[in-house]
């Protein structure tokens, strides 16, 4: 086992010896050990959109029988304590254990293939990911299961969630699973962060990345800088609650508005985290259907960052109407206003290679192009209240329903269901039904327009946000009608969805390695690609490595029958942040129960802190600490420690 | 045409009164131009889809790629053209928060309100204690005067909106933020909690009446005056039992009921609505809300009575006399 | 068809070699996450200060006699794990188990000393804003110090082990990194809590 410490690897091309050797290293084992220790992100990957799909459905049907609560005024299917429940369980659903997590998997199981290498940077890591996402979801849904969900709305404003007026566990089981779920959140971006600056192919040097990475690069930098202040903030919360501090009781010298600075400064970039990088899946995915190379690719890329950037200073437009000195109010107006060109860069550049390409319409296709129109009409509600005078009057209206779920449905569902159907054949080696797809789509389309449409009447109307019931004042009634009527047809839509993705699994018809003759390298493995990802590492010459034979640069050509074989090992190559110069050899972990046995110490410790049953916190905490030190234990195998001890 | 004739009692794009009027055109404005930029680029797409699109074919190799072009200048034309709007929005903004935000240096009427789960207390005092009384939910204001309104938090975050007259505030635990409105014509303007407050969010409705100086002052005055006394037995009763029971939190000026935990009763047959919105204030509605609170806003904090029949038609008896 | 790329053999170090390798930025990235928690701590500090009564602080003159000696410690404790680093380096293998216990010893003493100066304070955690902020925020600190203990103590007994020379000591630098970093954080918390009110801050 022992390894000198540099090695020049062998150079050569594929055979089915060398194939045959890197599956022995690489595939996870079978059955329910292979199930419980693969660190392959491929198999975390397609487990995180599983698990963020189901999510996705029980999310819609907290909303369907909230529809059906508001299709008319003054109905009594619900109490107003079920419905808050409700709609705060919906909203937390959505945004925390759908809209980040599908993105995730995505991102988890496109990367190492985007990007030319054999694994992510640390798959044991990634696996960790996924263990606590899990049980952070099962956590909270046991809150909402046995009737004491969030109730507070997904921002959960004090004094409202303090235990004078919230004496439930409602509000114990919140915070404590985000507190939970913000530790798979951190875990996960570290893990795309190095991934993204270290283990990319030789040649692909940063400005050749697909935008994909740029967007979940992008916001895993971000979550990292903010997904603290929501962890703190929740953790003051419970802090309050059950040990009587007093961090947001203004009897006690607390603020409650430091709870709205502490989660809005993480929830506006998380907002932009749950869409940048669907909106690179558009970026990567829409030119493939338009037969050309997305317009001002390196426009696109850098406004990724800077819209990210920007977002960091924006988060008291969601503050308005809190008593704020002016000067401030203007500042942070001025930020939302300016936030729109960044955004609008994507927008102009999907438009442009539209125009000047040769669109194919197929359902992929469809859901890609619609999400612009959908983006633009989400982006432009929020330029209207991002005008503070005119937020006054919008805001905490159902006008801001409407923008949110145009942003969240356009920007994220539409370009996640687009990439289902374009990446569906290169994870199942199956392509998903078209005209199943096109039903999908209309469907979808227009159910969700006849929905959220109308919503930006109603909030002009005055309807307030978070109520159980209305009266019958001119208009509410039948606009909410509609709404509810479409949301049951947009209902319709995602289940044609789902029935797709189902059925096309086990009867689709095959593909193979690049059934849409896409130009990046994950089309250059087979369908479903094997373990070890790429037999040969690729040397990448250009953006496109697929498509240089037709783009006629007449360069240098990347390189793909013809690499390193790094087949003595289980072993992916470092290279350098920018140029991507093979720097390293690096060794990958086998598989391992330590993440799981870790994620069964800490949902020890959570359960043990919600009964506040303190011993049994404390035997998490020795079971946690426990598996991080046989996880982090030296190896040899992994070059950890000296071959010879003594 | 002024959209007030659709009948719209919380729509604020026609509005009643200076603060809320300046915010119009600007409202109407960014709405213009997003619809516009909606329907352009809905225009674009769809040319642009159906304009070169390539025939129903799925082996997407048969159609060569192209660059046909780098396409900056749809980048750069489009920031060009998006700046205008941009840049325009942003000083109007600007100007506009101006013009509303700050409360007038010299108001007509101070008012102090409060919110509490799930009603609005209104304050409105004098430069004595005598020239002052409390009452809930429905504020009176003279026409044609900017009116400051302090805003209290007495429980958990609320906010105080009129459409017609004002955008929101939020009233905060632990600070005093200010407001302010001013109504051009008389008239009765709808207003609701704007932040989610708890159980009964859905029913935390007021209503500001703005009427002319004459008839402000006589109703403040009215207002300042103690409950009247009662006439005949069953109002006598009544009296005593609002006093022993309904005292517990409510108050009556007069009277021995003197707690301020729930709405002033004083003059509580002088407001349209009982419970903040919920019902309208007839002797019905009085009976039913005092025997089912919970029945009619489920989770307010007004408990269930469990009164007998004739306490029940005393006690209504004598509080219809609180006009 | 132009001309291919082509990876050239070339001689590349293998596994994480010293303190580079990916582990190491792995730590980076989840130190930069927890130095994020730090920045919110004491931006509620000063933020409810800012927006308090007159009476808010509750130590208008903290005493330093614990408070800086502890936080000199704290740093001393650094450098000995700096010196423990570079035994590690040059392997001197009792250089770096003396060094790396000394600074552990040096880690629980600051703890002792910490939950000393605890007890000399006249609140708790519920009595106001500012204490619950204080005791939240030097909690916090001392739970990153904790966990730095038994890093600590997993770094003696795995160089006790002889596992690390020359080229292998990746979670030596890893754990080191993490300890500057806890340092550096008591340093700020200590400046915010008790040079600060010396400073007018609060009054």
């Amino acid at each position: 086992m022992s390894q000198p410490e540099f090695r020049t690897p062998d150079i050569g091309i594929d055979s089915v010896e060398h194939q045959a050797r890197l599956l022995r290293l690489w595939e996870t084992a079978p059955g329910i050990r292979g199930f419980f220790s693969s660190v392959d992100h491929k198999d975390i990957g397609i487990r995180y959109i599983v698990t963020a799909f189901v999510f996705l459905a029980l999310g819609g049907i907290e909303a369907l029988v909230m529809r059906l609560q508001l299709a008319g005024p003054n109905r009594s299917l619900l109490t107003p304590d079920q419905y808050n429940q409700l709609f705060s369980t919906h909203g937390m659903t959505m945004i925390f254990l759908y809209a980040a997590p599908i993105l995730s998997g995505f991102s988890n199981y496109l990367w190492p293939l985007l990007l030319g290498s054999r694994d992510m940077a640390f798959p044991r890591l990634n696996a960790l990911s996924y263990w606590i996402y899990l049980a952070a979801g099962l956590f909270l849904y046991a809150g909402f299961l046995t009737g004491n969900g969030p109730n507070d709305g997904w921002f959960n404003y004090v004094p409202n969630a303090a235990r004078d007026y919230n004496p439930g566990l409602n509000q114990d089981f919140y915070a404590l699973g985000m507190v939970l779920l913000g530790i798979s959140t951190t875990v996960g971006a570290a893990n795309f962060v190095v991934t993204a600056f270290r283990t990319r192919a030789p040649g692909m040097s940063i400005n050749r990345m697909p935008i994909m990475i740029w967007g979940t690069l992008t916001a895993s930098v971000a979550n990292i800088l903010v997904v603290p202040a929501v962890s703190l903030a929740f953790f003051m919360l419970w802090l309050d609650r059950q040990f009587g501090t007093q961090f947001f009781d203004p009897a006690g010298g607390g603020q409650p508005m430091m709870w709205q600075h502490l989660f809005w400064i993480f929830g506006h970039p998380w907002v932009y985290a749950i869409v940048l990088p669907a909106m690179g899946m558009v970026s990567d995915g829409l030119p493939v259907f338009c037969r050309r190379p997305l317009v001002g690719f390196s426009l696109v890329a850098l406004s990724t960052v800077a819209t990210m950037i920007f977002g960091f200073g924006v988060w008291v437009h969601h503050m308005f109407a809190t008593g704020l000195p002016g000067l401030g109010l203007s500042f942070f107006s001025a930020a939302s206003i300016a936030i729109t060109i960044p955004s609008a860069v994507a927008v102009f550049a999907w438009l442009g290679t539209i125009w000047l390409g040769r669109p194919v319409i197929t359902t992929a296709f469809l859901f890609f192009a619609s999400m612009v129109l959908l983006f633009v009409i989400g982006g432009v509600s929020g330029f209207m209240t991002a005008s503070v005078p005119v937020d006054w009057q919008l805001t905490d209206t159902y006008f801001v329903v409407a923008h949110l779920h145009y942003v969240l449905i356009g920007i994220n569902v539409f370009p996640v269901v687009g990439a289902t159907y374009f990446w569906f054949p290169k994870m199942t080696g199956r392509f998903m039904n078209e005209t199943l797809g096109r039903w999908n789509f209309w469907t979808m389309f227009a159910g969700f327009n006849l929905c959220f449409l109308p919503m930006h009447l109603t909030g002009l109307l005055g309807m307030p946000r978070r109520v159980y019931t209305y009266n019958n004042y001119p208009g509410w009634g039948a606009l909410n009608l509609l709404t509810s009527i479409g949301a049951f047809v947009f209902a319709c839509g995602v289940l044609l969805f789902f029935i797709n993705v189902l059925k096309s699994a086990r009867t689709g018809a095959l593909a193979g390695k690049n059934p849409w003759d896409a130009p990046s390298l994950e089309w250059s493995v087979p369908s479903p690609p094997p373990a070890y990802n790429f037999s040969i590492i690729p040397t990448v010459a250009s953006r496109h490595p697929l498509w240089e034979d037709r783009l006629g640069d007449h360069g240098i050509v990347s390189s793909l029958d013809r690499g390193m074989l790094l087949d003595t090992h289980r072993e992916a190559l470092a290279s350098t942040p920018l140029d991507a110069t093979p720097d390293m050899i690096l060794e990958m972990p086998q598989d391992s129960f330590a993440p799981v046995l870790l994620v069964l110490g800490l949902s020890v410790i959570f359960i043990g802190l919600l009964l506040k049953v303190w011993v049994a916190a404390g035997a998490g905490a020795v079971i946690v600490i426990a598996a991080l030190i046989s996880w982090m234990w030296p190896r040899r195998s992994l070059l950890q420690r000296e071959p010879i001890h003594g | 045409m002024s959209v007030s004739s659709w009948g719209f009692p919380f729509g604020y794009l026609d509005s009643s009164g200076p603060r809320a009027a300046q915010i119009v055109p600007l409202t109407w404005f960014t709405l213009a131009v997003s619809v516009v930029v909606c329907i352009v680029v809905g225009v674009l797409l769809w040319h642009g889809i159906r304009r070169r699109r390539a025939a129903a074919s799925t082996d997407m190799r048969s159609i060569p790629i192209e660059t046909g072009g780098s396409g900056m200048r749809w980048i750069s034309v489009g920031l060009m053209i998006s700046a205008v709007p941009l840049a325009t929005t942003l000083v109007w903004t600007m100007v506009t928060l101006a013009a509303v935000a700050g409360p007038p240096k010299h108001p007509g009427l101070v008012i102090d309100v409060t919110g509490r789960q799930f009603w609005w207390e209104v304050q409105y005092n004098g430069d004595q204690p005598s020239d002052g009384f409390t009452t809930a939910n429905e504020i009176h204001i003279p026409v044609g005067v900017p009116v400051l309104v302090r805003l209290h938090g007495g429980d958990v975050i609320h906010s105080f909106w009129v459409p017609k007259l004002s955008g929101k505030t939020d009233a905060i635990p632990g600070q005093t933020n200010l407001s302010w409105m001013q109504a051009n014509q008389p008239g009765r303007y709808m207003g609701e909690c704007s932040e989610f407050c708890g159980f009964q969010h859905a029913h935390m409705q007021f209503e500001v009446v703005a009427e002319s100086p004459t008839e402000f002052a006589a109703w403040r005055a009215a207002q300042l005056q103690p409950a009247n006394s009662p006439t005949t037995p069953a109002q006598e009763r009544g009296m005593k039992f609002v006093e022993y029971r309904c005292g517990l939190c409510h108050q009556v000026r007069g009277t021995l009921a003197g707690a301020v935990n729930a709405p002033d009763l004083t003059h509580l047959l002088s407001r349209r609505t009982l419970a903040a919105g919920t019902l309208p204030n007839n002797a019905g509605n009085l009976a039913a809300w005092i025997e089912e609170p919970q029945v009619k806003k489920p989770g307010s904090k007004m408990p269930a009575q469990l009164l007998t029949a004739s306490q029940l038609s005393d006690t209504v008896a004598y509080l219809e006399t609180l006009k | 068809m132009g001309e291919l790329a082509v990876s050239e053999p070339v001689n590349l170090p293998v596994g994480p070699l010293g303190r580079h390798g990916t582990g190491w930025w792995g730590a980076v990235t989840l130190i930069v996450s927890e130095a994020a928690l730090f920045v919110y701590l004491l931006f509620s500090y000063f933020y409810t200060a800012a927006t308090a009564h007159a009476g808010w602080l509750l130590e208008p003159a903290p005493s330093l006699t614990r408070a800086l000696p502890n936080t000199l410690l704290l740093l001393a404790s650094s450098v000995a794990v700096w010196i423990g680093e570079r035994g590690i380096i040059r392997q001197h293998r009792s250089q770096a188990l003396l060094s790396f216990a000394l600074a552990l010893i040096m880690g629980a003493i600051f703890v002792y000393v910490q939950w000393l100066e605890w007890q000399t304070r006249s609140y708790g955690l519920g009595t106001s804003s500012y204490a619950s902020l204080y005791y939240l925020t030097t909690g916090m600190h001392i739970a990153h110090v904790l966990v730095g203990l038994i890093v600590l103590a997993a770094i003696v007994m795995w160089t006790a082990l002889g596992y690390f020379g020359p080229h292998r000591y990746i979670a030596v630098s890893s754990a080191a990194l993490y300890w500057h970093f806890v340092n550096l954080v008591s340093v700020l918390v200590f400046a915010a809590f008790y040079l600060t009110p010396y400073l007018g801050f609060g009054r």
